[in-house]
């Protein structure tokens, strides 16, 4: 069984891959950084002793995605599990006026998931199996001022995943979506908060044990489910005057 | 268990390193580009990561070694990937940097104030293993304990081990680290043949026994101070079972324990536990633990305690700073007397698992807690032999005089093995004590230590220590000026400085 991971450079992603590995999948990692996941991937295979490859992609160059499927397809077997996991917070903030840097964090984000979303999803489609898990972001709950552009893109994302998933229940595949809440990785290093940031390791558990129970839409970790909720119970012409 | 022949398991060739091989394809592989050094005269192979590099990010954070004492705060950054390390390296604002494993060190080799602390521990990947030899390449911030985790299962087992599993590879070599198997197998750097350094210049320099060997006997104790290293390879140990046929024999003074172990030369692992707070005749009572790895037919009867600790181990956790007053001399005094006490006489062969052999104190999760805010200090000195063996009892008298009590005191003798450098094993009888700390009587309690060890021409730990001064130093390591112009031609600015290096003269010392 074959597990692709988009987005290998990422601790949780990578996380997620070893789970899989040691669950007996062949793993893909694919990445932009193919230097970086060739190492993850000699990492897979030891400890695992595991079957594992690499491919290099680019969310942003949608033209090579079908190339990119197909040719991950020739090498490693049928995709039974596709996890999307990478993303671009960007450097939001002033100046605004060229909007390059909000493209292509939406390009990757979202236009880039979407478009390998589709292309797995119509081939596990024709296979009648198969597990797409989306990671997304609380951050696409609801649009705030200091995260919007990603968080839009994410939110995007989301809506996305929540009709693929209602499209492909027809044809007997899965697809789950990931809301993470605060991870322990290279974004939030440093970061003082009092709210508890989860270990990749940890989040990469849940969320091959919600994959294989097949859930639909989950909050990782499990309390951001009501953090959200308050957020999202915000009346707008109270939310509007926040800072968040 | 899938077979061996399933991962990567390509020959290495006769001495050339060979680059990993994918058992996929990489459709689009990094550049590899040649950089002529600056000031080297040499030719290196430095890879070109084709990613745009994000700022690094660096954070304050409050650190401490395994003692507790001192505590410094300083600017942090964790390196999750190689590039994030010449990053680190690039904008740094002209502060100097030193690496951070996983904080096993006592005492402050691994902390900087005013200067940039670079987390390690995330770049812990297993890159190559060859499983008819058992050398394996790897990262530098994997830990010993999940190399054994990994394994041990496979008939392997790091060939140096010191008393905790919880350090860093690279912190193996940093400080050269030791075991109870010193007198057979040496230190870790006797099994190691390559390692990877990011030196000051941003280059990376391959360097091992046969091939840059001043840099890499540099860097073997060097306290991360040649460099950040990177990749290590080295060789695991082929063992038949996870379990140690071990004999632990009770000694009723220090004479006792060197009668018996001038008889243990057939072990390959010996060490022991000596009570070091009683005076007079039963001075250095204890027990000895003499081992070796049992062959491949040893099985393992688990005894009732050994089942109630399995099921309560995972509760065994200190999780508060338990006062300063819980270590005082009486609760020491107790303590080793109900240790020693429950030993029976003379000899009892046993097998046990390689843990708590291994690794006794791993069992209880943060330990050093138990010292109290003010934390505690690790003293470990080595003295060649002598026929008496004075210098060890005047120590050990000198320690009882001054109402100290150590907790834990650990003896062994050293073997031949000497390396150059910083290196601290020599042959002779090493002792390890450790203290609460107590303040002034205790830090002049070891300068005096520190003059008795130095007179007798032995030396002090530097991965356990946190006070020792310059002048001290210079004499306990008279090649200290050979080994620093050599750090000194390969880190010209002092861009790799720690609190050690400054107190002891070995770089930064003016800042």
């Amino acid at each position: 069984m074959t597990a692709l991971v988009l987005g290998a450079t990422s601790k949780i992603a990578l996380e997620i891959a070893h789970r899989y590995a040691e669950l007996g999948h062949t793993i893909v990692l694919a990445a932009r950084n193919t230097a970086d996941a060739e190492r993850s991937a000699s990492d897979i295979r030891i400890r695992h002793d595991a079957q594992c490859h690499v491919v290099q992609f680019d969310a942003l160059d949608f033209a090579s995605h079908p190339a990119l499927i197909e040719s991950v397809e020739k090498m490693a077997g049928p995709i039974e599990i596709g996890v999307v996991a990478f993303g671009d917070m960007g450097n939001e903030g002033p100046p605004f006026d060229n909007f390059e840097a909000g493209r292509r964090v939406i390009g990757i984000n979202f236009t880039g998931a979407a478009s390998l979303c589709e292309l797995m999803a119509t081939r596990m489609a024709a296979r009648k199996r198969g597990l797409i898990i989306g990671l997304s972001s609380v951050a696409g709950d609801r649009g705030r001022q200091s995260n919007y552009i990603y968080g839009s893109a994410k939110g995007a994302f989301t809506l996305f995943l929540q009709g693929l998933r209602n499209r492909l229940f027809h044809e007997g595949v899965h697809v789950m979506c990931v809301r993470l809440g605060f991870v322990n990785t290279r974004m939030t290093y440093g970061m003082k908060t009092a709210i508890p940031i989860a270990e990749p390791d940890v989040v990469s558990r849940i969320v091959v044990r919600r994959g294989l129970s097949k859930a639909n839409d989950i909050y990782v970790p499990g309390f951001w489910r009501f953090i959200m909720l308050m957020i999202r119970s915000i009346p707008e012409f109270l939310f509007k005057r926040l800072k968040l | 268990m899938r077979s061996a022949e399933s991962y990567v398991a390509q020959p290495w060739g006769d001495g050339a390193y060979a680059k990993p091989r994918c058992v996929g394809r990489i459709l689009n592989p990094a550049k590899e580009v040649t950089v002529e050094s600056t000031f080297r005269f040499r030719h290196f192979t430095t890879r070109v990561d084709e990613v745009e590099r994000p700022m690094s990010q660096w954070s304050e954070t409050e650190q401490y070694g395994w003692g507790r004492f001192p505590r410094v705060t300083s600017l942090t950054a964790r390196a999750e990937a190689m590039p994030d390390l010449r990053n680190a390296l690039d904008d740094r604002d002209g502060e100097p940097v030193i690496a951070f494993g996983n904080g096993r060190s006592y005492g402050d080799a691994a902390l900087i104030r005013n200067g940039r602390s670079i987390l390690m521990r995330r770049l812990n990947r297993l890159l190559h293993f060859e499983y008819r030899t058992g050398w394996l390449k790897c990262e530098a911030g994997v830990t010993l304990r999940e190399l054994i985790d990994i394994f041990v299962p496979r008939g392997f087992f790091p060939p140096v081990v010191p008393g905790t599993q919880l350090v860093t590879v690279g912190g193996a070599i940093a400080n050269d680290i030791h075991g109870k198997n010193h007198h057979v197998d040496g230190t870790f750097a006797d099994h190691v043949r390559r390692i990877e350094i990011l030196t000051a210049s941003g280059e990376i320099v391959e360097c091992g026994p046969d091939v840059e060997r001043e840099l890499f006997w540099a860097t073997v104790g060097g306290l991360g101070l040649t460099g950040l290293i990177l990749t290590v390879e080295f060789k695991l140990l082929p063992i038949a079972s996870p379990l140690i046929e071990m004999e632990s024999i009770r000694v009723e003074n220090l004479d006792e324990f060197f009668h018996v172990n001038e008889q243990s030369s057939d072990f390959t692992h010996t060490v022991s536990w000596i009570d070091s707070v009683t005076t007079g005749a039963a001075l250095g009572r204890g027990i000895f633990m003499r081992g070796r790895h049992a062959s491949a037919d040893a099985e393992l009867e688990p005894g009732p305690l050994t089942k109630v600790m399995t099921a309560v181990s995972p509760l065994l956790k200190v999780p508060f700073d338990a006062p300063n007053w819980a270590m005082n001399s009486l609760s020491m005094r107790l303590f080793n007397f109900a240790y020693f006490r429950k030993h029976p006489r003379g000899a009892k062969k046993s097998l046990t698992h390689y843990e708590p052999f291994f690794f006794p104190l791993d069992a209880i999760k943060d330990w050093n807690r138990i010292y109290g805010p003010r934390g505690m200090l690790q003293y470990q000195l080595v003295v060649p032999n002598e026929p008496n063996h004075s210098v060890i009892r005047a120590v050990l008298a000198e320690v009882t005089r001054a109402g100290m009590a150590s907790f834990l005191t650990v003896i062994k003798e050293f073997g031949e093995h000497v390396h150059q450098g910083l290196s601290f094993p020599r042959p002779g009888i090493t002792l390890a004590l450790d203290f609460p700390n107590h303040g002034e009587p205790l830090f002049d309690l070891l300068t005096r230590l520190d003059d008795m060890v130095s007179d007798a021409g032995g030396r002090v730990y530097l991965g356990k220590d946190a006070r020792l001064s310059r002048d001290h130093f210079t004499r306990m390591y008279p090649n200290w000026d050979e080994w620093k112009s050599i750090r000194d031609t390969w880190d010209p600015h002092a861009v790799f400085q720690s609190e050690l290096s400054r107190r002891l003269g070995l770089s930064g010392e003016q800042g």
